[in-house]
Parts: C-alpha cells; sequence; structure tokens
C-alpha cells in the first residue's frame, strides 16, 4: 500500500497532480505556500510564482479557459487582491477545470486578520468544498476539478491552517491524464461585456441551481448516524475536533458547504433532538440553518474569535472539568528579526528620527516592536506607500514629520508599484524606503522578479527595483548598504531635509541566504562603556552581561552592523 | 499516544517532529501531527502536536491529555506543562535561550530556579537531557534533536531500530552518521 504522511498543502499539490493539472499559479502567503513549492516538484504541471494572487488567479483562469486543468492557491487575505476576477470568473466559467485554493489563517498564526472566505463562494456564487484531513485535502482537490469541468464554473477549496500544516495518512495514486480541451473562441462567455454578462449571470444562476442538487446527493455531504440526542452539523477540522469530544454523538459531516444542502440538513435536523454547528471561524453553516426555521446552536455558545481546538469545544459544549492551566508570568517568546537581518540595521537607521512611517508586510514589520519602534500603521500589502501618501495630502507642510514607506521587495511587485506611481503622479513628498533583501523573506525565501529566478529555479530577467523606481516617475532614487547602519541613518537624514520624494533601495541579501562567513563578533569589555548603543539594533546575538554589552558567539552571524554602530569601537 | 513536542523556531523540533511521525506510520498506525509555520518560526516559540494509535480525529492534543512532552528548550518546558496528563512524562533539556525582548533588558527574564521549582511541583515522571550540549560536544548543536530522540525512544512503542532506521532514511546522506551517533548518546543520557 502506498501511505504517506502529508500536510494538507502536500495533499492539494498531490492531488492537483494526480487529477492531470497542467497550469499552477500562486503568491505564497502562510498557510497556502507550500501547495506550489510542493507542486513543482511534480512532472507535467507548469508552476510559476505570479507577482500577486490577482496575477495567478487571472493566469490560471487564461489556462483554464485555453482548455487545461488549472489551479491558483493563496493564503486567505490573498483572495482579497483576487476578488475582481474571481468573481468574473464565476460568470466566464472553466472550459479546462480551474480550482482555487483559499488558505484562511483562524487564529492568526501569520496574518493579519481572521476573515472566513466561504463568504467568497456564497458572494461569487462559486461552489466551496471544504476537507477535514489531508487524504480528503486530496480527494476534494480532484473532484473540484470534475466540478468545475461539469458546471463550467470555477471551484473554490477552502482549508484553514490546521489543515494546511497538520500531516496525515494519504494513499497515493497515480496521475489520470486530462487531454488539453484546446482553445476555442467564445467571445460571448468569455468577454464580459454588459451585453454578454447580462446573459451570463442567468447561465451562472442556473449552473448554482444544478450544483444545488448535486450538492444534495453527493457522498461528500454525509450524514453520520449516532445517538440521536446530539447532532452536529461541521465542516473542515472542526470536525476533528467535535469528533474527539463528541464520539458518539450523530454528525452531518459536509465536504461541500456552498451550495447548501438543505434538504439533507433538514432530514437530518429532524432525526436528532439538539443540533449543534461547530465550525470555523464565522457562522457560515449556522446561519444558512437557522435561515431554514431550524433550531440551531453555535456562536452563542462556541466563540466567534480564534482557533478551534478539542479543548475549545468542549469548554464551550459541556460541563466537563476544566483542564489544567498554563503556567503563569512566563516571558513571552515573540518572533524577532534574525542575527545578521538587513532590516535591523535599516530600522537602527529610522530610530528617533522626525517621521511618520507607513509600514508593510513581511520580516520587516517586526520592525514596529521594541527596540526598534519605526512603524506607524500596517493594513496589507502594498499599503505602506499609499498610506504615506494620504497622510501627506492630510498634513501638509506644517507637520514636520517626514513622511516615509518602508516596504520589501517581495512586497513591492506584489503591490507597490501602482502606489509608488500615484505617489509620483499625485505629487507628494513620500520618501519610500525599499527594503531590499533578495528574497521573499517572511514566507521562507521564494524567489521574485527581483531575484532572477523562477519558481523551478530557472534562470530569467532580474527586474531592478531603483530603475522601476525611475520609470515610475521618482527621479531621485539612492541606494544604501543596511549593513552600515551609521551611514545609512546620516544618509537617511539628510533625504528628509530635502524636499520632493524619493525612493531609497535598502540592498543586502537575507542573512538566512547567504550563510554569512565571517566569524563571531565580541566585545572587548574594556572599551564598553555600556552606552547600549548596540542592543538598539535588536539582534537576538546582543545582550548585557555583568554590565557590559555582550556577544552570543553561537547565535552571532558575524555581520559587523553592531561594530558599525559602536561609538567607542568596542566590538570587532 | 500523545507527544507535544515544544522549542524555540530553529532548534529542529520540525525534524524530530517528522522523524517521529513517520517512525509511528511504518510502525502500521494512524498518525496525526500539526505544526504551524511563517511567523512563528522567525527564533518565536514552536511546538508540534503528533498523535498516534489505532485512530486519531483532533490533529491537536487538548489540555492535560499529553503522555509525553519533550522541550528542547526550558522556559518553553514550562509554557507548555498543562498539555501534559496527570501520569504524562516529561523530556526536557535545560538548556536556555532568552528570548530577544529579555536579552534586550526589555522585560524581565525567568529565574532558572524558578523554573525548576515550577517543573517539579508540576510533574512527578521527568527526565532532563542535557541534549544541546552533547550537541555541542560532537561538534554540532543542530543534532539536539536527534539526541533528544536517542532520549525519548525508551518511552516510545516503537524500538531503538525503528528510529535509527527513520534517521537513516530521512536525515541528509552525509548526515546519517553524526545523526546516529547523536541517537545513541540520548540514549546514554536517558539511563545514565
Ligand atoms: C495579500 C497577501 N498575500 C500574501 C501575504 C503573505 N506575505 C506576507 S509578507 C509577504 C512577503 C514578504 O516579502 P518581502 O516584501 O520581500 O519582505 P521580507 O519578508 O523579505 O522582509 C508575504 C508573501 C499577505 N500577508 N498578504
Amino acid at each position: 500500500m502506498n501511505r504517506k504522511l502529508l500536510s494538507g498543502d502536500e495533499a492539494i499539490a498531490r492531488g492537483a497532480w494526480e487529477a492531470g493539472c497542467r497550469v499552477a499559479a500562486a503568491y505564497p502567503g502562510t498557510p497556502s505556500t507550500e501547495i506550489l513549492e510542493s507542486l513543482a516538484g511534480y512532472d507535467g504541471v507548469y508552476c510559476e510564482w505570479s507577482v500577486n494572487e490577482k496575477v495567478a488567479l487571472e493566469v490560471a483562469l487564461g489556462a483554464a479557459t485555453s482548455g487545461v486543468r488549472s489551479l491558483a492557491a493563496m493564503k486567505h487575505v490573498g483572495l482579497n487582491v483576487a476578488a475582481d476576477p474571481f468573481f468574473s470568473a464565476a460568470y466566464i466559467g472553466s472550459n479546462g477545470g480551474l480550482v482555487v485554493v483559499t488558505a484562511d489563517d483562524p487564529g492568526l498564526h501569520s496574518s493579519q486578520n481572521e476573515q472566513d472566505n466561504r463568504w467568497y463562494g456564497m458572494a461569487a456564487k462559486v461552489p466551496v468544498l471544504c476537507p477535514s484531513d489531508s487524504q480528503e485535502a486530496k480527494d476534494l482537490t480532484g473532484l473540484a476539478f470534475d466540478i468545475s469541468e461539469e458546471f463550467d464554473i470555477p471551484v473554490l477549496l477552502r482549508i484553514t491552517t490546521r489543515i494546511a500544516h497538520s500531516s496525515t495518512v494519504v494513499e497515493l495514486g497515480e496521475r489520470a491524464e486530462h487531454p488539453p480541451r484546446g482553445y476555442v473562441k467564445r467571445p460571448t462567455k468569455t468577454i464580459i461585456l454588459p451585453a454578454f454578462a447580462r446573459a451570463r449571470h442567468v447561465d451562472l444562476e442556473g449552473r448554482v441551481d444544478r450544483l444545488r442538487a448535486y450538492a444534495e446527493k453527493t457522498p461528500w455531504n454525509r450524514a453520520e448516524p449516532g445517538d440521536s440526542n446530539l447532532g452536529i452539523i461541521c465542516d473542515g477540522v472542526a470536525y476533528q475536533y467535535a469528533r474527539e469530544v463528541f464520539p458518539g454523538a450523530s454528525f452531518l459531516k459536509l465536504g461541500m458547504v456552498h451550495p447548501f444542502p438543505v434538504e439533507l440538513v433538514r432530514r437530518f435536523a429532524a432525526g436528532v433532538s439538539e443540533l449543534v454547528a461547530v465550525e470555523e471561524t464565522d457562522p457560515f453553516i449556522e446561519l444558512q440553518v437557522r435561515a431554514l426555521g431550524l433550531a440551531v446552536t453555535g456562536k452563542d455558545r462556541l466563540p466567534r474569535w480564534h482557533e478551534l481546538s478539542p479543548r475549545v469545544v468542549r469548554r464551550s459544549l459541556t460541563e466537563s472539568e476544566p483542564p489544567p492551566e498554563p503556567e503563569q508570568g512566563l516571558p513571552n517568546r515573540p518572533p524577532a528579526l534574525c542575527p545578521g537581518c538587513p532590516h535591523a540595521g535599516l530600522f537602527y537607521a529610522l530610530q528617533r528620527q522626525p517621521v511618520i512611517v507607513g509600514g508593510d508586510i513581511g520580516c520587516y514589520t517586526l520592525g514596529a516592536l521594541p527596540p526598534h519602534e519605526a512603524m506607524d500603521s500596517c493594513i496589507d500589502m502594498g499599503a505602506s506607500i499609499t498610506f504615506a501618501h494620504g497622510a501627506d495630502k492630510a498634513l501638509g507642510k506644517d507637520d514636520k514629520r517626514r513622511r516615509v514607506a518602508i516596504i520589501g521587495d517581495s512586497t513591492f511587485f506584489h503591490s507597490g508599484i501602482t502606489g509608488l506611481v500615484n505617489t509620483a503622479y499625485n505629487k507628494s513628498d513620500v520618501i519610500t524606503i525599499i527594503a531590499d533583501n533578495r528574497t521573499t523573506g517572511m514566507t521562507g525565501h521564494q524567489q521574485h522578479p527581483g531575484t532572477g529566478r523562477t519558481l523551478s529555479g530557472e534562470p530569467t530577467v532580474e527586474v531592478d527595483t531603483a530603475r522601476l523606481a525611475r520609470a515610475c516617475g521618482i527621479e531621485k532614487v539612492v541606494e544604501v548598504d543596511p549593513y552600515r547602519p551609521t551611514e545609512t541613518r546620516k544618509r537617511l537624514r539628510e533625504l528628509f531635509e530635502e524636499p520632493g520624494p524619493a525612493v531609497v533601495v535598502s540592498k543586502r541579501p537575507c542573512a538566512l541566504l547567504v550563510r554569512l562567513q565571517d566569524p563571531p563578533k565580541s566585545v572587548d569589555r574594556e572599551k564598553c562603556v555600556a552606552c547600549k548603543t548596540c542592543l538598539r539594533l535588536g539582534c537576538p546575538a546582543l545582550t548585557m552581561k555583568d554590565g557590559k554589552s555582550h556577544i552570543v558567539a553561537t547565535l552571532c552571524a558575524g555581520c559587523g552592523m553592531c561594530a558599525d554602530v559602536c561609538p567607542k569601537g568596542a566590538i570587532s | 499516544m500523545n507527544v507535544l513536542i515544544a522549542g524555540v523556531g530553529g532548534q529542529g523540533v520540525i525534524l524530530f517532529s517528522e522523524l517521529l511521525s513517520n517512525i509511528a506510520l511504518e510502525s502500521g498506525l494512524d498518525v496525526k501531527k500539526s505544526e504551524v509555520h511563517g511567523m512563528a518560526q522567525r527564533g518565536g516559540s514552536v511546538n508540534t502536536h503528533v498523535r498516534f494509535g489505532p485512530r486519531v480525529a483532533s490533529p491537536l492534543i487538548e489540555e492535560g491529555t499529553a503522555d509525553l512532552l519533550v522541550a528542547f528548550e526550558k522556559l518553553e518546558a514550562v509554557r507548555y506543562l498543562h498539555f501534559l496528563a496527570p501520569d504524562g512524562r516529561l523530556v526536557y533539556d535545560d538548556y536556555r535561550l532568552e528570548p530577544v525582548p529579555v536579552q534586550l533588558g526589555l522585560v524581565p527574564g525567568a529565574d532558572d530556579a524558578d523554573l525548576d521549582e515550577r517543573i517539579a511541583r508540576r510533574v512527578g515522571k521527568r527526565l532532563m537531557v542535557p541534549a544541546f550540549a552533547a550537541a555541542f560536544k560532537l561538534g554540532n548543536q543542530r543534532v539536539q534533536n536527534v539526541v533528544m530522540l536517542g532520549a525519548v525512544s525508551g518511552f516510545l512503542p516503537f524500538g531503538e531500530d525503528a528510529c535509527r532506521e527513520m534517521v537513516r532514511q530521512m536525515v541528509k546522506p552525509e548526515f546519517v552518521e553524526l545523526n546516529l551517533v547523536a541517537f545513541d548518546r540520548g540514549l546514554e543520557l536517558a539511563t545514565a
């Protein structure tokens, strides 16, 4: 037997490969990143890192329209970026199967919100499938392609962090080739001009009606009979938690939550005394049950925020003994910039300057925390430049704090370029700093258009951020080296004094990317005056010991930023 | 069986869990393993849940039900004590890595004696294994996780050879020998 432990992400990749997927596109984002990383390891599927999720979905739609099975994967907030083509795709339909994977993040392990993307399926009129473990993730990926082709509609596969990053046993199968259907010109279908789109909307509602009937009879929506006193209706990983806490209850397990299997739910409800909806994170199932006029318990007892767990389900729905409490008063261990991280030098240079800093999303968001506290906002990818621009327009010349944006290189390509053009075009004095560490650091070092390599590692054009910034209309473009924090600080000071917009490219590869060869630095205790200037770098290898600065040799990357900032030359 | 593994991002918690869950899979059991990637790995507190048995539902271990807590760092051991079942076992390294805010003097740190006291108060079955120090002596601190695997292997229902075999299969060829030595060192430390 070919059993293997696969994460949900790996299982989706496997499922896509087995289903004959030929084109896949994604922008990285926890917890979805490993889907494309894993799929790129299989033959017969073209895989790419697109510059953002909207692009990825459009690429997949273009490929599906051209007749091959295609997939786009993204984290939950990525679907906000891709929402525009997502809604259009429902009108247009598929031809070759089109599967969109959304990886939601209840509990905000690595995200800025807890949005529940099942709603997107309802809003865009797209079927939504929700696996409960890796085997189902693989199987439902295959099913999603079949549904997509049978009903001429994109399919949303919705997973959560605990599906994406849990490994469970999967039976591997073989690849079933689906020969390309070819591109056939069908303008009234693929061009959604108002005149055509009116008809497409009617057509879409017809497809949804047929899917409604499908949802009633698919074996993926199944009742698992048990004790008739308690009926639990659930999807995704919540099913596993509820199974753990109520092993004997009756279950209605939904693998397809949209369209909603109304009759099935009615029949199930009729056979149990109490009905409970267990789901993450919003009451998506619960509200649809209520809409049928059925009595159901759900978010009145279960929390409306953060992720579920066996403990949370037990605590919310039973009278059981409270579980043991965690130890109190322990120091937290938040994530931190790594030793040798070039962002540290940049933030050092920004500290205690008269600035308002629009921040963005990436490793460098950690610069918002002490000791740097060098950021005023973090909203969504690309919002640093636009936030600073808005602040500039609001505050005008009277407010002397310079408006600054800080954005990573991958984020700049993702959605910073349009904001930068807007800044130049609409004439504001924003200083945009591109923290260019030559990689997509936060999500584990993916290639992007500035690295000169594709997802599969092939050499390709290396888009030059400085030249791009000039083409966006910013004439003053300066390069600095964050490994020289003192000089960088001086250069920034000067720029803050000068009128007009500017782009600063702060360039140094991520320290995890180029394992530094330099030996660890050490502190000369005679020369150290304990001024703690070096600690302002926030480097995990730096600390105080017996009243003087101290470098933990086993952690030190040897980058030398601390030596650069030491006013007494005590570090070498 | 429920095994919770705790440590600090970069300590090799993930590889440990991968070895353990695959050993369980090889023995014919159902297995689920849950971990978190991304933000949490940048030097943050990391934990993975590994559950195996005839049939496993939840990938997450419920508080108060872990049979074994394996901790690569003492503060992290204490942070997850409440996951242990009343008769659960703790195997931990008393190695300390200060959280960065503590190191930078922004928040007070945890006192070593206080951590020892909390462990002693809460856990009967406990074993301290200086795995980091042992790995360092072997010339590569990154084998701390396999020293730990050797140390806990006696508390797992799989036998030493199944563990060694998985190390051979999963570790990069050039590091297999070192890791097997690390595994044996862990075994010795546990029985010493
Ligand atoms: C719309 C959206 N897509 C993806 C993500 C996940 N994500 C957060 S930051 C980031 C990229 C960071 O790369 P970069 O800008 O180069 O900064 P670095 O982490 O390297 O410092 C990604 C992909 C997100 N938060 N939002």
